[in-house]
């Protein structure tokens, strides 16, 4: 009948409208809103030739794009999440777990990697926002400890890519742990005098900048990234006003003294490579 | 939404009875009520308290009445000397650090201090600690490991401030480093969680050789409230998150996250002080007692593997279920 409504179209919840895969032939850039050849802006890396807004990429692209001929070699891939709080909400954690699994092929939201960057051996960290925001659980705690392990067995440089809503919920006092456990693993790793770098990207917020992200010797961000300890809506829910724009992104925390470096996507792996050869005495 | 503590009400009327009763004097007829009334009221107490939620549990962490640092400050130590500011910004209130005596040896005491009126908990910051409250702590308990004294921190804090100013000044920054620190200080940390273990900004004080927490405290990644808001899309789910969030002490200890739960009087702390000071000075002296005994690489070693054990996962190469503390992990 005519005044029988169709059902309105779901509207996707925020943790799966945020990752974006691009596929088709055209691609809107979320920031300036030019379209362009989706080939266009692959070649540059996801990142939008006119605004140089940076796409969200996968843990794989960036692994990828970083390694020496893109080649690395993954460990700990068999590490799994276990629902150990039998956690439900609206959905049980353990059905969450199963559906993320599917969606990205991956056991939970970090990627290990051994390579090579620029001839020297590296340990790379990868998380993957596709994964439940890429919230930081058991697993993604023991991951990234392993990852220091074994760049202190190896005295390998250690690079920590993060993109991280922060702390998973759903295993609440376990998952905030994840931050002592992994701090404790750099601590040792610093004390065996062996770099560690931090990339930020967006977003990295909560539990996951409060601990590893915020702790490298060199702490580098790409542009625009969402980076802080509390969310905005939450800080706007305590001061009750509208925060100013560029408030927490990385350009912002370059003023305010806490990274080192803004670095655009394409000169990220040349900034890497300079940095770990440095640091390990490799000629450049 | 009804008043979360309304399971306290029932007792707090009886109390309010024999308050009333008292202000008349001694007299055998009275004195007979007045025992009727104490013996309902010790029923009524065990009955509420045998059957608590963790919702419940979590008003008690909160109590407004529950003591804070500086009781316990000044109940188990001596000769406290506070000092303050981080050496870089300010002094920030809602941390107070310094030094001190436990039972005549000098010691570095932490902890989050909540204010108890309206002008203190301003002044306070409900507790909510800034980056330079961690610093100033972090600074305190280095001085610490240069003269050789044991660190005592207690925890009592809704969390770390989400404010601008925080975020400007690098709150993420300060909780990481102190992380980190804390894990490298070679000197034995002994945390007592005493009301609200909110988040990182908790931990912030929280890494050291042994965690107790007093029964009716909590320990959490997110407030209930926050995580009902963000999880169930409906702050007034907080009862429902609360118990999803296992953040009692008794769950953290099953989880195999702390060592030791201490017992407090039936009703909560704030019922008798005295008795939690007592238990909880007993327990301290113990534990420094042990970990006195060790040398510092030991300390640092076991510090380690400490946090390194604490997760849930499986691991097909170890065969599952091989890693997880607490309860049993299901297959995925």
């Amino acid at each position: 009948m005519w005044f029988r409504q169709k059902k309105k179209p779901e509207v996707p919840s925020g943790e799966e409208r945020a990752v974006r895969v691009p596929e088709g032939l055209w691609t809107k850039c979320e920031s300036c809103g030019q379209i362009m050849f989706s080939q266009t802006v692959a070649e540059n890396g996801q990142v939008c030739p006119k605004c140089n807004y940076h796409f969200r990429i996968s843990a794989r692209e960036r692994l990828e794009a970083l390694f020496d001929e893109g080649a690395y070699e993954e460990f700990d891939s068999e590490v799994a999440p276990a629902d150990p709080l039998e956690f439900k909400d609206s959905k049980r954690y353990a059905d969450r777990i199963i559906q993320y699994q599917r969606q990205t092929g991956l056991k939970d939201a970090v990627i290990n990697a051994r390579g090579t960057m620029g001839g020297v051996p590296v340990i790379i960290s990868a998380m993957e926002y596709a994964f439940m925001g890429g919230s930081m659980g058991s697993v993604v705690g023991e991951k990234i400890t392993r990852a220091a392990e074994e760049a202190l067995r190896r005295r390998a440089p250690l690079v920590v890519i993060s993109c991280s809503g922060g702390a998973r919920m759903q295993e609440s006092v376990l998952s905030l742990m994840q931050m002592g456990k992994v701090a404790a693993a750099l601590a040792r790793l610093h004390e065996g005098r062996v770099p560690y770098i931090s990339v930020m990207t967006d977003p990295t917020t909560g539990g996951v900048t409060a601990s590893f992200a915020m702790l490298g010797d060199v702490n580098l961000a790409e542009p625009k990234a969402l980076i802080g300890f509390a969310g905005p809506r939450v800080i706007e829910q305590t001061i009750r006003q509208t925060l100013p724009e560029g408030f927490q992104r990385s350009e912002f925390l370059l003023e305010k003294g806490m990274i080192d470096m803004v670095v655009h996507r394409s000169q990220m792996r040349a900034t890497l490579v300079s940095l770990v050869q440095k640091f390990t005495g490799k000629t450049g | 939404m009804k008043d979360p503590r309304d399971f306290e009400r029932p007792i707090q009327e009886i109390e309010a009875q024999i308050e009333n009763l008292a202000l008349f004097g001694e007299d055998k007829s009275r004195d007979k009520e007045m025992a009727a009334l104490r013996k309902k009221l010790e029923k009524l107490r065990r009955e509420v308290f045998a059957k608590l939620t963790p919702w419940q549990t979590v008003q008690l962490a909160r109590h407004p009445k529950r003591p804070y640092s500086l009781d316990y400050i000044q109940a188990m130590f001596t000769d406290w000397q506070e000092l303050r500011g981080d050496r870089r910004f300010a002094d920030d209130p809602a941390i107070v650090a310094g030094f001190a005596r436990f039972r005549g040896r000098p010691v570095c005491v932490v902890g989050h201090q909540k204010g108890r009126d309206t002008k203190q908990k301003i002044y306070r910051n409900f507790g909510m600690p800034k980056p330079e409250g961690y610093r100033k702590a972090l600074r305190i308990m280095k001085m610490a490991e240069k003269f050789r004294m044991p660190i005592f921190t207690f925890i009592d804090t809704p969390g770390a401030y989400p404010g601008m100013d925080a975020e400007e000044r690098g709150q993420a920054e300060a909780i990481a480093v102190n992380l980190e620190a804390m894990a490298r200080l070679r000197t034995p940390i002994l945390i007592t969680v005493t009301g609200e273990g909110g988040s990182g900004g908790a931990l912030a004080l929280g890494i050291g050789d042994r965690i107790n927490m007093l029964q009716f405290s909590i320990y959490s990644v997110i407030s209930p409230e926050g995580c009902a808001a963000i999880l169930w899309k409906d702050a007034a789910q907080a009862e429902t998150a609360a118990s999803a969030l296992k953040l009692t002490a008794q769950d953290l200890l099953r989880l195999g996250l702390i060592d030791r739960v201490i017992e407090e009087p039936l009703g909560g702390a704030h019922v008798d002080p005295a008795a939690v000071f007592q238990a909880l000075e007993g327990v301290l002296a113990e534990e420094l007692g042990e970990l006195s005994g060790l040398e510092p690489e030991d300390l640092f070693e076991r510090r380690y593997q400490k946090f390194r054990a604490m997760g849930a996962y499986l691991d097909a190469e170890q065969g599952e279920a091989a890693k997880a503390k607490g309860p049993a992990p299901k297959p995925a």
